[in-house]
């Protein structure tokens, strides 16, 4: 009698089981699905109004006239520029955590804050833009205003992939290095970085791509929704992608609608692209170094 | 090349001690220097956030009293008829977090438990990333999905359903945090030792059981911490509301119905023309400030819960 219980039990457990798996399942297939019904339904209704009008046109009150020539230029300029100042401050805030600055008490300080600061709203940042960059500093709403933002807001990130970067060079290689008698930048700039680059690079790349889709940010630093010039210089307003749709999103008519969705195409597509280049230089330097891919 | 045998050895942990005392090259310090100020960029950032909104704010608090701020259910600072009470902004982003988390916890916890306790290396190895896909969505677009998609096929079911309305935007935040609650619960079921699982089973419970008496409530803490950092990821998440959850601050738990969420109300003033100095642009400051508390606060109780469970 005993046996036939649990026999029984068994059965039942293992059909419980199954069908807790089978919701499980459900349960990491839902967020897939919907960013399949996304993107999708993104296509259906943007990829139509794809046209080289709409590269090269500026905003305007007929939805049909409007393009996204002056958005996408200043998303381009922004990216480059948060580049340039994230990459250097990230790098370098990273090489003294990992090689000069292990078990300071600075380096403890530095570490908790890029911690504290992963965690802080987009948004705070556009506010810290606009109360410093925009009008303590007097850059205005400016090109260069919305870079900074952006670079701060990204340094945690490209901080956090360089440390892992730098972590994957053996201590002997540097040990090695150290023993043939060079300093210790020489080790750092002449057999460290060139073996990280690969990490570094691929961290920096993420970090331009989370740059580029960020919008609260640019609101609060001011950039604009309806421009009629490119922007020319670090002082010139400007406006970005991610403005653009936001207008459009905004606006009642479905037919500013389908702009959106044509411009989110465009957006998600650069940052396909840059995702891609972050593979391939992965691949290609790490072939280079003579390291399986 | 610079002259290297007069340094060997004293720029290194290891030989340290033998030539400690010599004093470093001069280009050596000045790239210590530049490296030590490129990490105090992090700190200065810190600063310059808890000063920017420090400022205004007590600038703010100079013409509305605290007590208002705090208890008045009226939020109209743009009106004739000026009202400083942030519950209503508190109310909507309460609503839609709320709305955003109790999507994401079930779901979170279950693809945890499938992807740590049942999933098979290849289906692990093509999921995560998926999921990792999710996050690196930009969030305007997860909001142009809740205006156009979500809303219009809810309203098909609810023909009460305004066209803003705080559960379309819950909804979807709720699936864009699915991927931070799962992938961090996740490392904390897998942390559980396996010793515990084989007690239990030795014990004669089945894998089911065992999960849920044994496995989970191990790994809470760890879980916990997953899902405090992603409530704290939908209060400060701003584009989604924004777009699809209404600007009308409403003292409100009804999720049917346009509302306003403190990261809205930021968004809304700064797009529009208002002059330095004035208390409606100091309103945005304060709005920020009681913000960037709130995310602070669960943010420091996350990372203190995720640490016990990384020490076990």
């Amino acid at each position: 009698m005993g046996r036939s219980i649990r026999r029984a039990d068994n059965g039942r457990a293992k059909l419980y089981e199954r069908i807790f798996v089978a919701m499980c399942i459900g349960a990491v297939l839902l967020p897939a699905i919907t960013l399949l019904g996304l993107l999708l339904s993104l296509l259906s209704d943007g990829l139509p109004r794809l046209s080289w009008d709409f590269f090269t046109s500026f905003p305007s009150r007929k939805a049909e006239l409007a393009g996204i020539l002056p958005s996408a230029v200043g998303t381009l300029y922004l990216m480059a520029l948060t580049a340039v100042i994230a990459l250097p401050l990230g790098v370098g805030a990273a090489i003294y955590l990992e090689e000069y600055g292990r078990k300071r008490k600075l380096a403890t300080i530095i570490e908790i804050n890029i911690a504290n600061l992963a965690g802080v709203p987009s948004v705070i940042y556009g506010l810290l833009g606009l109360g410093l960059f925009v009008r303590t500093l007097g850059m205005g709403r400016s090109l260069i205003a919305g870079a900074c933002t952006l670079a701060l807001l990204v340094l945690p990130v490209v901080v956090v992939a360089s440390r892992e970067a730098l972590r994957t060079v053996p201590m002997g290689t540097r040990e090695a290095c150290l023993a043939l008698g060079a300093t210790r930048w020489q080790t750092i700039r002449q057999v460290v970085l060139p073996q990280s680059l690969p990490g570094v690079l691929t961290g920096c790349i993420l970090a331009v791509s989370r740059a580029m889709g960020e919008t609260a940010p640019l609101v609060l630093v001011g950039a604009l929704s309806y421009v009629t010039f490119l922007p020319d210089g670090l002082d010139a307003p400007f406006s970005a992608l991610p403005i653009q749709i936001f207008n459009w999103v905004s606006r009642p008519q479905p037919a500013f609608l389908v702009n959106a969705a044509a411009a989110i195409v465009v957006l998600l597509g650069m940052m396909l692209v840059l995702n891609a280049i972050a593979v391939v230089v992965r691949d290609r330097m790490q072939m280079k170094l003579g390291r399986p891919a | 090349m610079e002259a290297i045998a007069g340094v060997a050895g004293n720029t290194h942990d290891v030989s340290r001690s033998q030539f400690r005392g010599r004093a470093k090259k001069p280009s050596e310090r000045v790239i210590e220097v530049l490296l030590v100020l490129s990490g105090l960029i992090s700190v200065f950032t810190t600063a310059g956030i808890l000063y920017t909104l420090a400022a205004e704010t007590f600038a703010f608090f100079e013409h509305v009293s605290i007590l208002e701020f705090v208890t008045s259910t009226e939020w109209t600072p743009l009106f004739a008829d000026k009202h400083f009470g942030i519950l209503p902004l508190v109310a909507g982003t309460v609503l839609t977090s709320g709305i955003a988390i109790a999507v994401a916890l079930p779901f979170g916890l279950m693809a945890a438990i499938y992807l740590s306790e049942f999933a098979p290396s290849w289906a692990r190895r093509a999921l995560k990333p998926t999921l990792e896909l999710l996050a690196g969505v930009p969030t305007i677009v997860y909001g142009y999905f809740a205006l156009v998609f979500v809303t219009p096929l809810l309203q098909k079911v609810m023909p009460s359903l305004s066209g803003f309305n705080a559960l379309s935007a819950g909804l979807v935040m709720g699936i864009m945090i699915i991927p931070m609650i799962s992938s961090l619960s996740e490392d904390a079921l897998a942390s559980v030792s396996n010793s515990l699982r084989e007690a239990a089973y030795g014990l004669g419970s089945t894998k089911l059981s065992a999960i849920f008496r044994v496995v989970v409530p191990a790994a809470t803490s760890g879980v916990a911490a997953s899902v405090i950092l992603a409530a704290s990821r939908a209060i400060g998440e701003t584009m989604i509301v924004a777009i699809a959850a209404g600007q009308q601050p409403r003292f409100t738990l009804d999720p049917r119905v346009p509302i306003e969420t403190m990261t809205t109300y930021i968004v809304q003033i700064s797009m529009g023309d208002v002059p330095t100095g004035t208390v409606e642009y100091r309103t945005i400051f304060a709005v920020g400030s009681t913000l960037f508390l709130m995310t602070f606060v669960m943010n420091v109780f996350s990372q203190r819960l995720a640490r016990k469970f990384r020490e076990r």
